[in-house]
């Protein structure tokens, strides 16, 4: 998965999630897109790189972070993620397939009590666990969920 | 014959079945309108009627029922993971009679040539006019699969069918092979054919783009006073098991949670009765009943199941009756619920094997039938060849049709190794009885029928076998997708269906050596999903064949060595 800023946009665009957010004011376009570029997270080749990457080693498994993705993908070019967060002073949502040569696929920031979901289209290139990742209030916290990756065909 | 009780004509059928009579309908309806198989007694106040994956077959035809149909995990030992004796003793079905016949491959060849052909929309047309006759207000539920698996179906762009369907009376319907017609034709259907008479149901569909609804999840009906639900769901691995070009902008899924959202909102509605008409398959609607509330029945299609008592789910908001009504045009699911005070307070089922020989053809059918077949007559009726043996597609690695479908494609492309798709659907045919031209569509009929020849590594065909394995058994019944193994010709190999994916194929062979996970190898298949596939149409192919050999000798079915199978009820052998 060769991740840009044009994936992350355009995934957070089609959901318009991300577009009714800056809307709304709580974010400013010049934050999402240039100043909290992590190129280091985001370059990562592994899952524990890009944690680490994002400041979140260890994250704790939460309930609270409700993490919605298909059981199996139609399209590994463009999986539907949303991930919603209902642990409060959520301040960012990551969103990590550990099996993509670059684990990090997204990064939002919430700021001004913006309310903490995201959205995005993702690429998959094989079977593997997606992860979310929230910080709160300083505190990271995860969900996960297997989506599986088919050749197709010879069903029914 | 008036006075002739259902016991004592069963034992009539097993009698004449042991002496090796065939049965016609004159002799079973000269008395009249005497208690028979088909004299189902009224219950209640709402009647459901439900039909599913008939694939297009307007005449009788024979079909047998898998000798292999094994559970995995939670459904080990259960329906529907029952076959032969192990399903009689389940549901107390007596051994020889014409129900064991219906709900197995027992004695198969002898007990078709007794009780003769099953389905036929004609027959089905007089069973459902009889049953509205004393069930007032009965709904018709058609579950799909129903515009694809014949010649004429695939000709007319699934014409037929939608005539036919019109004629037979159906109301509600949901789909799955509908959509290998692609999204404009089905569009059209249901816009313009279906407009103000079926009620096409989708609460799974949904547009890629902005997640806005294609079809109303579900249709409101009202029966003797009651208010009743019935909300659809398509197949949801439709793009993943079918060519997604050809319904590019919908994605499918299974969505719990916006099935609850949909049957709240029915229940809001005044719904006293919500039924879900279903094309997830069996082992899926069973976990969906334990995961949505409120849902009085499934009644579910897609695996081809052919379940005689519906299985009782017990969930927060009390039960749910999951039913499979087989396939092919073989089967009538009759469901009676007596709503008293605003719910469900009890209900009746019946799966009705539909005997031609028993139901006499509705003249009206006939016709409509008959019309679509003429301009297409000689073609359909071409005699490619005699077969020897018994052929027949169910069973969950290979049946002797597909065997015969393998060495017919690897012949003619000169290939090591042949797949051929684990669908469910497709005929049989009868040692002695000729395979004509339509016989061999009733196994092939698809959108995209290409026979293909392809170069791969003994890696990729692992990864290939291993990826429909998982599909099959993997024991979260979300991540299956309700077809059979992927047929395997010329490779040996053995499976472990409780392994995990990765680990449940092993020990492949070709001609008793190992396969070289490196070495490329020619592999002939057919139907790929991928968007400008090439090739001759199968049936071509396999016509050719047929026609050189002209009598086609018993299948030796290429099957895999099995794991950790023995003492499954899914297991005949």
């Amino acid at each position: 998965m060769n991740t840009t800023r044009r994936t992350v946009l355009k995934g957070a665009t089609a959901s318009g999630v991300l577009a009714g957010l800056i809307a709304a004011g709580a974010l400013r376009p010049t934050q999402v897109l240039a100043s909290e570029w992590n190129k280091a997270a985001f370059e990562a080749k592994d899952t524990a790189g890009a944690l680490k990457g994002i400041g979140a080693a260890a994250p704790a498994d939460s309930k609270d972070l409700v993490l919605k993705v298909p059981d199996i993908a139609e399209n590994g070019a463009v999986v539907p993620v949303d991930v919603v967060s209902n642990i409060p002073k959520t301040t960012s949502i990551a969103i990590l397939v550990e099996k993509n040569p670059s684990p990090l696929c997204a990064q939002f920031e919430f700021s001004n009590g913006a309310l903490p979901e995201a959205s995005a289209r993702i690429k998959m290139g094989q079977t593997s666990m997606v992860k979310a990742v929230a910080k709160a209030d300083g505190k990271f916290y995860t969900a996960q969920k297997e989506v599986k990756v088919t050749v197709g065909g010879c069903g029914g | 014959m008036s006075s002739m009780n259902r016991r004592e004509f069963l034992q009539l059928l097993a009698a004449a079945s042991a002496a090796g009579f065939a049965l016609d309908a004159r002799s079973v309806w000269a008395g009249g309108t005497g208690d028979s198989l088909y004299d189902l007694k009224k219950f209640g106040n709402v009647h459901l009627l439900h039909f599913t994956d008939c694939h297009a077959q307007l005449l009788p035809v024979y079909f047998r029922e898998p000798s292999v149909n094994l559970g995995v995990g939670g459904a080990q030992g259960k329906a529907p993971h029952l076959v032969g004796e192990h399903l009689l003793k389940a549901f107390g079905i007596k051994p020889g009679g014409i129900e064991a016949h219906a709900f197995t491959y027992l004695n198969f060849e002898q007990a078709a040539q007794t009780y003769g052909k099953v389905g036929g929309f004609a027959h089905l047309a007089t069973l459902v006019k009889r049953l509205r006759a004393g069930r007032p207000g009965a709904l018709l539920l058609d579950g799909g699969d129903t515009w694809q698996g014949s010649a004429t179906a695939l000709w007319s762009k699934g014409q037929d069918m939608v005539d036919a369907c019109k004629l037979l009376g159906v109301d509600i319907m949901a789909g799955h092979w509908e959509f290998t017609l692609g999204d404009k034709r089905v569009l059209e259907i249901v816009e313009k054919d279906f407009k103000g008479k079926i009620d096409f149901v989708a609460q799974n569909i949904k547009t890629s783009d902005f997640g806005d609804k294609v079809f109303e999840p579900f249709t409101m009906r009202e029966m003797n006073g009651v208010k009743i639900a019935v909300i659809g769901q398509a197949f949801p691995y439709t793009p993943i098991a079918n060519p997604r070009w050809m319904v590019p902008d919908w994605t499918f899924g299974i969505q719990d949670d916006n099935m609850q959202k949909t049957v709240d909102e029915a229940r809001a509605k005044g719904a006293q009765v919500v039924v879900l008409l279903s094309h997830n398959g069996m082992d899926v609607d069973l976990k969906m009943a334990t995961r949505v509330t409120g849902i009085d029945a499934i009644m579910g299609g897609h695996t081809h199941d052919g379940v005689p008592k519906p299985v009782i789910i017990k969930n927060a908001g009390g039960q749910t009756l999951v039913t499979n009504a087989g396939s092919n045009g073989k089967f009538l699911g009759v469901l009676d619920f007596e709503v008293k005070n605003g719910k469900v307070s009890d209900f009746r089922y019946k799966l009705l094997p539909i005997f031609s020989n028993l139901l006499p053809a509705d003249a009206e059918m006939a016709a409509l039938i008959d019309k679509v077949r003429a301009p297409h007559k000689a073609r359909l009726e071409e005699k490619l060849a005699v077969s020897e043996g018994l052929l027949y597609r169910r069973g969950n690695f290979n049946g002797s049709w597909d065997q015969l479908i393998l060495d017919a494609i690897m012949e003619v492309q000169g290939a090591d190794i042949g797949f051929s798709p684990g669908f469910r659907w497709g005929t049989t045919i009868l040692p002695g009885q000729a395979i004509t031209f339509e016989h061999l569509m009733d196994q092939t009929a698809i959108t995209y029928p290409n026979a293909t020849l392809t170069e791969m590594s003994g890696e990729q065909i692992k990864g290939i076998l291993e990826d429909v394995g998982d599909n099959l058994f993997n024991p979260d019944p979300y991540y299956q997708q309700g077809g059979d193994m992927v047929r395997v010709g010329g490779l040996q190999y053995t499976c472990d269906p409780n392994a995990k994916i990765g680990n449940r194929i092993q020990d492949m062979r070709l001609a008793g050596k190992p396969l070289d996970a490196a070495r490329k190898y020619k592999v002939a298949g057919w139907a790929p999903v991928a968007e400008g596939a090439r090739g001759e149409p199968v049936w071509d192919v396999v016509a050719r064949y047929l026609r050189d050999k002209k009598t086609v000798t018993p299948r030796k079915l290429n099957q895999p060595r099995l794991l950790g199978m023995k003492g499954n009820a899914g297991f005949a052998g």
